[in-house]
């Protein structure tokens, strides 16, 4: 492109000429400016057509009692509690392993692991694996969880198998996250006297904090999504009643039969009401879908408070 | 860099409360399920009855349905995972041979009829019927890229190009139909558009002057303003698809029956009876609610007579079969 030192035409004053340089350039400032504010319309009007279909489409179908019904061969009566709890606790489950797990794996490779040709054989196939279609995770857990493991098809195996799907999401923006931290805080905490755990524990994780919650927000956000690992392991299309209740058992405080109940979730309940003949079931769908946008807005939501929290409490 | 003590992080106590869980317990059992799985056509038949029968228990039996195709159920079904399976052909020799080696023992139940529904555009105005070696020249394998107009079917309809909709390959639905129009199971021509979801297959041939499609009665069913069913003739005339067609075995070879494997094993638990009772009692006025087309009373009682009787297995012997008409298949059934 052209460069100050471009040849000055003849003829033309150095003022002139500069200002004419400087006027290309900014005309090549704001038509990079333009292509970037079409991209973010273009990708927010298609996200705007599909939610306000949507919304057009089931809005009038979404009431407390479709919160609150099972699913129903009628169109007027079925409704989404066995699938959403289904998603709620599938979710839940796959927070509880994916984070943790992920969180470690990312610190322990960036933070403790030697480089060497393991560690970068580790770290390809880490990514890679963020590639591997979900359908893949599912055939996978068939056989481990469901059969090897023996966790059936129940809401365990169902977690897990999305935890695995989500772990490459959070190794990759965990190290990717801490690699943003400065050599000079740990030297300066090391010349303090700290430990390596200290280090790690008081700087690494809480100034990596937010950029991992972004990580972990993308998995979830996949995770809620996933039809077809979910269907692989044995979800249920028809489920009438919900797991049981954590405090149902009066020998113990907490009981976790829930994790091996059998179970459905949102988007396999949208899929089959998709897929029936009556008309009805098309708007069903469409509210569970209003659902399902909520309830991953609402993660995310809780995912943006934390690290909100975490942003304030890092002076540098 | 501030290097003052960092208080706790808010989200971690919580985590560590909710993440406790790492020594799962085995469940308990609470109130008995029971479990269905397999084919999607029959799904509605059985998601009525169970959901129904969940009332009538107040809560107290459970019952789930799943979908993963009439194969898939079969492979549950003979590992013993599942009590029912829902299957849209009678079990292959293949499936037979491995329920022996597991040792699954069951109960063949008939429980519906469904006719497959051959389907125009309704702006269609020349084709109010088709022979079945019409369809058969549209979809037989050799017809790809030589059968491309409805004129090349019959030099007396104009020459607009068809378009063909029609099942995936991984659907029963192709099974039959092909096995019942073309003569042989899964051969058919490959230029068409292939959905499972029977839904995709409404839209299109709706919105497409030149196409026909064919799927399962309760999708034209519930559909008659969009699409125009075609009247099949097999020899003896053209015959709509309507219930009565199907009842009285008129409207052929795209009848079939659909139908429910009991696992013998599963029999012994008392709630799994009272269910397949149910089944049978309510299948009537069910299945025509979900728009398919219920058997006479009679094979409902048959198929409760055979449980009573101990006849278990299949009168199919692993071949699938086309054409048979509701009074051939219990007569066939009453031989076990």
């Amino acid at each position: 492109m052209d460069s100050p030192r471009q040849m000055r035409p003849a003829g033309e004053s150095e003022v002139r000429w500069r200002r004419r340089v400087i006027a290309r350039r900014r005309a090549w400032d704001w038509l990079f400016g333009l292509v970037g504010v079409l991209a973010l319309v273009l990708a927010a009007s298609v996200f705007a057509a599909l939610f306000s279909e949507m919304l057009v489409a089931g809005f009038r179908h979404l009431s407390w009692d479709f919160l609150t019904s099972f699913p129903s061969r009628r169109p007027a009566d079925a409704g989404i509690l066995s699938a959403w709890v289904g998603t709620t606790l599938v979710m839940l489950v796959t927070a509880c392993v994916a984070v943790p797990l992920g969180i470690g794996a990312g610190i322990y490779l960036e933070e403790y692991a030697p480089r060497n040709l393991l560690t970068d054989i580790i770290e390809i196939n880490v990514t890679n694996l963020a590639g591997v279609p979900s359908i893949i995770y599912g055939l996978l857990a068939l056989g481990l969880f469901v059969y090897q493991f023996g966790l059936g098809q129940s809401i365990a195996s169902a977690g897990l198998t999305l935890a695995l799907l989500i772990l490459p999401v959070v190794i990759v923006a965990t190290r990717e996250a801490i690699r943003t931290i400065p050599q000079h805080i740990r030297e300066g905490a090391h010349a303090c006297g700290a430990t390596k755990w200290q280090v790690v524990a008081h700087h690494v994780i809480p100034y990596s904090l937010p950029g991992i919650l972004t990580g972990v927000i993308i998995g979830l956000a996949r995770a809620i999504g996933e039809t077809a690992p979910i269907i692989t392991i044995g979800a249920l299309t028809f489920i009438a009643f919900l797991p049981p209740s954590p405090f149902s058992d009066p020998h113990r405080l907490i009981s976790f039969d829930w994790l091996m109940a059998p179970f459905s979730v949102m988007p396999i309940q949208m899929f089959n009401w998709l897929s029936r003949p009556e008309e009805a079931f098309q708007q069903n769908a469409a509210a569970a879908g209003l659902v399902l946008v909520g309830m991953t807005l609402s993660m995310n939501a809780l995912a943006i408070w934390i690290r909100y929290r975490f942003r304030k409490t890092i002076k540098w | 860099m501030n290097l003052k003590p960092k208080r706790p992080a808010p989200a971690s106590p919580i985590l560590a409360l909710v993440c406790g869980f790492a020594v799962a317990t085995p469940a308990t059992a609470a109130a008995p399920v029971i479990r269905v799985d397999g084919s999607s056509t029959v799904f509605p038949i059985t998601e009525a009855v169970a959901e129904e029968f969940q009332k009538a228990h107040k809560g107290n039996v459970r019952v789930t349905v799943g979908i993963s195709g009439t194969g898939g159920g079969f492979r549950k079904f003979c590992r013993g995972e599942i009590d029912v399976a829902n299957a849209s052909r009678p079990i292959q020799k293949k499936e037979m041979d491995d329920c022996a080696k597991t040792g699954v023992r069951y109960y063949e139940m008939p429980v519906a009829y469904d006719a497959l529904t051959v389907i125009v555009n309704p702006e269609n105005r020349f084709v109010g019927s088709l022979t079945v070696a019409e369809l058969r020249k549209i979809w037989e394998p050799s017809a790809q890229g030589r059968i491309s107009t409805w004129k090349d079917v019959n030099p007396a309809w104009p020459a607009q190009k068809i378009m063909l909709y029609g099942a995936g390959a991984d659907s029963g639905t192709f099974d039959y139909f092909t096995e019942a129009i073309v003569g042989k199971a899964r051969s058919s021509r490959g230029d068409y558009t292939a959905s499972e979801d029977d839904n995709v297959l409404v839209r299109g041939v709706s919105g497409d002057r030149g196409a026909l499609g064919y799927f399962g009665f309760a999708y034209y069913a519930e559909n008659r303003r969009k699409l125009k069913a075609v009247a099949i003739d097999n020899g003896k005339g053209p015959v709509a698809p309507t219930p009565e067609t199907v009842e009285n075995g008129t409207y052929q070879p795209l009848s079939r029956p659909v139908f429910i494997y009991v696992s013998e094993k599963s029999l012994e638990r008392p709630e799994l009876r009272e269910f397949v009772d149910f089944y049978m009692n309510n299948a009537p006025q069910l299945v025509r609610e979900v728009k398919y087309i219920p058997l006479p009373a009679r094979a409902y009682t048959g198929n409760l007579e055979h449980l009573a009787k101990r006849k278990l297995g299949t009168v199919f012997g692993g071949q699938s079969e086309v054409g048979l008409t509701i009074d051939e298949l219990i007569k066939r059934e009453a031989q076990i």
